[in-house]
């Protein structure tokens, strides 16, 4: 048994360690809002915060989230600047990879409340979106970094 | 007005079976009885009005991003005189009643949800409002003309009377549905033409929304106990396995049962990492398959080799070969397109649950008439016993049309009684996906002494996309799905997908490449590959002819309203024609398909040392007709104009040994944030027939990058993508 604290709520799950965080999320925990898409860490739509830093859920064994503590999407306020940015923004398309863009902006904003233009692009070069929302994800960011000024809540 | 004995038992009937989900996502259909209180009134398969003032409306299309649901949701609310507050939408399930007038089929492709259904839905709306004011000026005696439809209300002004929408239900229902009711003047829009947030974006953005791969018994309840399943595919085309260890893969913890399928060897488990292990323990021995000497050089040698054979005569008018023989001057130029895989962000998935007397699917798919049809095949029941639950799709891109990963889930839900899922790896989705078919083109043109265009002799070559899937669709040796965008049938359903230049002596052959890659319609299908191959070779003859490759253009637009009004719009808007800065490419391009005109200047420069292309700016110019949501209109532009630099700069599926070696977005790379310029789209005011959008960014697109190119470095790139290395091989072999 395996013991995981998600979104501040404890669970208690029975999988080996090496089973990746990602399918215990999804499939065992039923929180769908993290997605799979590669497995390989390169698309970023499994990223969830451990410990506040984002991070694929693809590549890490649950066995190494023990005793940290997971947000998913579910768990980012719904009055997060983030979130409100990408409704007013409109970003999403198919919105597949969102939550793991949003989780990663998330944690960006966290760390650099005010990113340059270049910064945004260089931490944001290695997420996919097959639907080419990328000029509205770097709005949404914008968007975002201008609602967390104004106070919006920073989760 | 009488009520016919059928229509109210009609409407008794259907009520059972609509009085109306409630759950988030609307699958579960709830007992009638839960609901029994709730009068509905549904003059049509779309729309629902319930006696708490609620208006559901279900949409037969599937919802990938384009902004479906939406959109058709304007058309039906604005009609019916709703408000949009007292609107809910729901994907609808599978019904003869949301085929598409135009298609035939219930099916989300060709850029045709607006095409097939502008009309239809508008009726729909309008009739309910008609039936809505009868019902009112029935209850009050009052003459219907009196009457006024406001925002889910009848009045009556003189006695400033008014009845809810869902006060009225009971009583609309038993009107007579008007056929042809009177349309709103668009001056009456009252939600059309105007920007309305897309109602998919706040649950998507609260991870709330449900796609294929997330059904599971939490979302629907009938689900418990649901195994999940992979497969081992074949790693090359025709390979069969000659050997794979039941054993071990059995003896992984969690896995519940290996099956042999027509697809591969099953592997069912509890869990996805049990399925996995379990896939992996397989070790599966597979044979060469059909062409093992296949990768890519072959395919391309195969292919510009082709353009030499006899090929099957399409389209000719005048004498092309004798114009070109006497013209004053002629190009030619051979190009090819290479395979780009679909790759949508969620690979392909599908749950089913075959019971005795009932089947269920959920799946993302983009055709719920073949995902009932090869579900009722498996399970031998009668389609209105398959249940199709169309969830949201994590992209669709013509992919999920092709509803090959259904059967695979039916059968071995049919034969464990089990529900299942069965999810595809990114492996499986890129190494079994049905790529946008290779194409070759041969092109000679010929221009007279004034240096117009007075003949175009070409030759295509392309992998059949429909012989493998219906060998009916192949009209004398031709499939005309790999010619859209060149050629098409006179009555085809998808509107002037040809040529549009004006060319006096044109003749058009097409060859069918024998390989055994499996292809399918790709957004805007072959229209891309076409486009490239057209307007490149265009911008060619412009500059053998010394003309500005605009006005080339135009001259042979003359009679052409749409295509000269968004090819002058682009222009204006990108400067065309002004001064660039040193280094700096423009180029121009336009295409029409799905009945939409674009036309796109790109703007990039090139770093002849590293090969590196950059992209500054692209701009693009619209016309589609009349516009139903803008906003939602000009982000399927800005997507597909990205998804087209991809094409045009970075993608290539790799093949080697018969098989498919590309695997995952480590060895196919997709254009990221940092490549992406800034997009302008431009929609031109037309009253003109309404077209499709959600394709359209598609074609222009690559052929606006390599004839910037060209105007950069001089250089003429007939193939993509423009990789660094062919970058620099194309500026070695110039300077050579």
């Amino acid at each position: 048994m395996i013991s995981l604290n998600v979104n501040g709520k404890t669970y208690r799950v029975d999988v080996p360690d090496d089973v990746p965080l990602l399918w215990v999320i999804r499939d065992h925990l039923k929180l769908t809002g993290t997605k799979y898409s590669c497995g390989i860490g390169e698309c970023g739509a499994c990223t969830v915060h451990i410990n506040g830093k984002a991070t694929r859920s693809c590549t890490i064994p649950v066995g190494e989230a023990k005793g940290k503590k997971i947000t998913t999407i579910e768990g980012l306020p719904e009055d997060h600047p983030v979130k409100r940015a990408w409704i007013q923004e409109q970003v999403p398309q198919c919105g597949y990879c969102q939550p793991g863009v949003m989780m990663q902006v998330a944690a960006f904003l966290r760390e650099k409340p005010t990113p340059t233009a270049d910064q945004i692009i260089s931490k944001m070069d290695d997420v996919i979106c097959r639907c080419g929302t990328y000029l509205r994800m770097k709005k949404g960011i914008q968007t975002a970094v201008q609602i967390a000024g104004k106070g919006g809540k920073k989760s | 007005m009488t009520t016919s004995i059928s229509r109210r038992a009609f409407l008794k009937a259907s009520s059972l079976t609509i009085a109306v989900s409630v759950t988030p996502f609307g699958y579960t259909i709830l007992n009638a009885a839960e609901k029994k209180d709730l009068k509905t009134f549904n003059p049509n398969v779309w729309l629902h009005i319930t006696s708490d003032n609620k208006v559901t409306i279900y949409i037969g299309n599937s919802e990938m991003g384009q902004g479906a649901l939406t959109a058709q949701s304007m058309i039906i609310a604005d009609e019916l005189e709703a408000d949009w507050k007292q609107v809910q939408i729901r994907q609808g399930g599978a019904k003869d009643a949301f085929k598409s007038p135009l298609l035939r089929a219930q099916i989300t492709v060709a850029s045709a949800s607006m095409r097939g259904f502008y009309e239809p839905l508008r009726k729909a709306g309008a009739a309910g409002r008609t039936m809505l004011i009868k019902a009112a000026a029935d209850t009050w005696k009052v003459p219907e003309g009196e009457c006024k439809a406001v925002l889910g209300t009848v009045k009556h002004e003189k006695s400033k009377r008014s009845l809810t929408y869902g006060q009225l239900c009971e009583k609309a229902a038993k009107i007579e549905i008007p056929r042809d009711p009177p349309l709103k003047n668009e001056s009456e829009f009252r939600y059309m033409g105007k920007t309305m947030p897309r109602v998919d974006v706040p649950e998507k953005v609260r991870g709330k929304a449900v796609y294929g791969l997330d059904v599971n018994d939490s979302n629907v309840k009938e689900l418990k106990g649901m195994l999940y399943a992979v497969i081992a595919r074949p790693p090359a085309y025709g390979a069969k396995p000659h050997s794979f260890d039941r054993t071990a893969a059995e003896q992984v913890k969690g896995v519940v049962k290996v099956m042999e399928i027509p697809m591969g060897i099953a592997v069912c488990a509890t869990s996805t990492e049990a399925a996995l292990k379990g896939k992996d323990a397989l070790k599966v021995q597979w044979d060469t398959g059909s062409l093992p000497d296949m990768d890519n050089a072959y395919i391309e040698k195969l292919m510009i080799a082709d353009l030499d054979r006899q090929g099957v005569k399409v389209h000719e008018v005048g004498d092309a070969k004798k114009a070109i023989g006497e013209a004053a001057k002629k190009v030619e130029a051979t190009y090819y397109i290479p395979c780009v895989a679909h790759v949508t962000m969620e690979p392909m998935n599908t749950t089913a649950y075959v019971q005795k007397d009932r089947c269920d699917v959920w799946a993302p798919n983009q055709n719920q008439t073949a995902c009932q049809g090869m579900a009722a095949g498996i399970t031998k029941l009668a389609p209105d016993k398959v249940h199709i639950h169309t969830t949201f799709l994590g992209c669709g891109l013509g992919r999920r049309a092709f509803t090959n990963f259904v059967p695979e889930a039916v059968m071995i839900s049919k034969a464990l009684e089990k529900p299942v899922k069965v999810m595809w790896t990114r492996e499986d989705d890129i190494k079994h996906d049905r790529f946008r078919a290779p194409m070759t083109h041969r092109i000679q043109g010929g221009l007279d002494a004034q240096g117009r265009l007075i003949g175009w002799y070409h030759k295509t070559s392309a992998i059949s996309i429909m012989k493998p899937v219906n060998p009916n669709a192949i009209k004398d040796g031709v499939d005309y799905y790999c010619l859209w965008g060149l050629w098409d049938v006179p009555d085809s359903p998808h509107w002037n997908d040809r040529i549009q230049y004006e060319i006096p002596n044109l003749y058009i052959e097409f060859l069918m490449a024998d390989l055994p890659i499996l292809c399918w319609p790709w957004r805007a299908v072959q229209n891309g590959p076409n486009a490239f191959a057209i307007e490149s070779f265009i911008d060619e003859l412009a500059h053998a002819a010394g003309k500005d490759p605009l006005e080339f253009r135009l001259q042979s637009l003359k009679n052409n309203k749409r295509a000269s009004r968004v090819l002058e719009t682009v222009a204006e808007k990108a400067g065309w024609g002004k001064a660039i800065p040193k280094g700096r490419g423009r180029g121009i391009a336009q295409h029409a398909c799905f009945g939409t005109w674009i036309a796109v200047v790109a703007d990039l420069s090139v770093d002849e040392k590293t090969g590196k292309v950059e992209m500054h700016k692209v701009v693009a110019a619209v016309d589609c007709g009349p516009v139903i949501n803008p906003g939602p209109l000009v982000e399927q532009i800005e997507g597909g104009i990205t998804m087209a630099l991809s094409t045009a700069l970075k993608e290539e599926v790799k093949f080697a040994k018969g098989g498919v070696a590309t695997s995952n977005f480590d060895n196919y790379p997709l254009i990221r944030m940092s490549e992406v310029p800034e997009i302008e789209v431009h929609i031109v005011k037309s009253t003109d027939k309404i077209g499709g959008i959600g394709e359209l960014g598609i074609p222009a697109t690559a052929p606006a990058v390599a004839n910037a190119f060209f105007n950069a470095t001089g250089v003429r790139i007939r193939r993509i993508p423009l990789t660094p290395e062919r970058v620099l091989a194309a500026i070695k072999e110039k300077k050579a």
